[in-house]
């Protein structure tokens, strides 16, 4: 087994090291076991649930598959990067008031995809919607309140009184 | 030693020439399962997401040609100009995993794992893609049907990356299909792949085969069969789908039986061949 040595990482903006570690080892591991930012969760570590679910150069993907050791020269966000002086998100305010957070496992992955697809689209179709979110599982909610705060988030952002 | 992160693919084929048997990293979506289920331990890992020729696709307007690079993530292939020019893979696209697996994984991860569900196979088959391998200096172009020689496994030389394939634009309708147990985030149970290119019907399974198969008896049958407007007439499909079903060669296992896929590929068949009648 060799050891990728020492490398860096870029995560929400501030360079970390990572030394000693693995070469193996996934950016959900080493996020959660080697830099302290715990957010992305770890469940099926096969890019089923997309509880890990991270940007990497804008792209929202699953941290659970990617090789932490192969993201150096990336920009990688977190869950706790979204807002940097810690508040809230309109995404992460209409999850609570909307009832959407249970047992909030899945909660920092599909906030994650959420606030990826109003990104991308302002105003997305019920289907969008659902199509976004298809790789995020929840098995509190039904999924019910998880659109109900994506549809608050959209009416908010787009100046409509929810 | 470190994941090797090479920026041009004649550093990258440079890299493999001096590391043998170094494990070659695209999207991760299949190779990291198998690290986290410690059914693999790489020791060199050689990282192709810096390397820009992977993660080009371009049109040859004089060829009627579209060459996709291996490391091209399915997202760009869902919609877009990809999408029209060749259809039948921006629907298998679609199908592959989730947004999150579409993000990162690439036809170059099919091909390179080769597993018959491989969810964008049946569609570089039925269109009898070309794959483009690299290696120092040299590259080397192999039939798909010659490159996928079985379960897992493929032609792929050990100093060779794939650097992509090409494929026609579509000049006929076309369209895949995929049974699974649900819609998102699955791997096929049964898939299929129709194209009347050239004026010739063309039919590629995926998941009924120990890698995906043609089905000649089937396509020679329709070519006979077509009516000149190109389309199918119910008897005609239904046949059609009885034959691809004989030709589908599928097994029991953990995601489905037999006689289950066997049915199933010959409803997909029929319906797909009737389906692009209609679009």
């Amino acid at each position: 087994m060799s050891s990728a040595e020492f490398y860096s990482l870029t995560v929400n903006g501030v360079e970390h090291q990572v030394a000693d570690a693995w070469i193996g080892e996934s950016l959900l591991y080493v996020l959660r076991e080697r830099l302290g930012l715990p957010g992305a969760k770890g469940a099926c570590e096969q890019g089923e649930c997309g509880s890990c679910t991270v940007f990497v150069n804008g792209e929202s993907v699953c941290s659970c598959l990617v090789m932490a050791a192969s993201a150096v020269n990336c920009e990688i966000a977190t869950v706790e990067g979204l807002n940097s002086d810690g508040t809230l998100t309109d995404v992460q305010e209409a999850f609570i008031t909307e009832g959407a957070v249970q047992c909030g496992f899945c909660t920092p992955g599909l906030v994650m995809a959420v606030h990826h697809l109003l990104d991308q689209n302002h105003s997305p179709s019920e289907l969008e919607v659902k199509e976004a979110l298809s790789g995020n599982i929840c098995r509190c909610t039904g999924y019910g309140r998880i659109f109900a705060a994506v549809d608050a988030v959209i009416a908010s952002r787009n100046g409509v009184e929810s | 030693m470190p994941v090797l992160l090479p920026t041009s693919l004649s550093e990258a084929t440079q890299m493999l020439s001096d590391t043998p048997g170094a494990t070659l990293l695209a999207g991760g979506t299949d190779l990291m399962v198998e690290v986290n289920f410690n059914h693999r331990k790489p020791n060199d890992v050689i990282a192709l997401r810096h390397v820009p020729e992977l993660s080009q696709w371009s049109l040859n307007k004089v060829a009627g040609t579209v060459f996709i690079g291996s490391a091209v993530p399915y997202k760009h292939m869902e919609s877009g100009e990809l999408a029209q020019l060749v259809p039948a893979l921006a629907q298998a696209a679609r199908t592959v995993g989730s947004p999150q697996i579409r993000a990162a994984g690439s036809i170059g991860g099919n091909l390179g794992t080769c597993s018959p569900a491989g969810d964008s196979l049946p569609v570089l088959s039925a269109l009898d893609a070309i794959v483009h391998l690299a290696s120092v200096n040299t590259t080397r172009d192999v039939p798909v049907s010659d490159f996928m020689v079985g379960p897992k496994r493929n032609s792929r030389e050990q100093n060779e990356i794939i650097l992509g394939v090409t494929l026609p634009i579509r000049n006929g309708r076309q369209g895949y299909a995929k049974v699974g147990v649900r819609n998102a985030m699955v791997i096929s149970v049964a898939s299929a792949c129709f194209a009347l290119q050239d004026g010739s019907p063309r039919i590629a399974l995926g998941s009924v085969g120990p890698t995906v198969l043609r089905c000649p008896h089937a396509e020679q049958f329709l070519s006979q069969n077509l009516a000149a407007d190109g389309s199918v007439s119910d008897d005609v499909a239904k046949e059609f789908g009885r034959l691809v079903s004989q030709e589908s060669k599928p097994i029991d296992d953990h995601r489905s039986t037999a006689v289950y896929r066997r049915h199933a590929v010959g409803v997909l068949a029929q319906r797909l061949v009737q389906r692009g009648v209609q679009s």
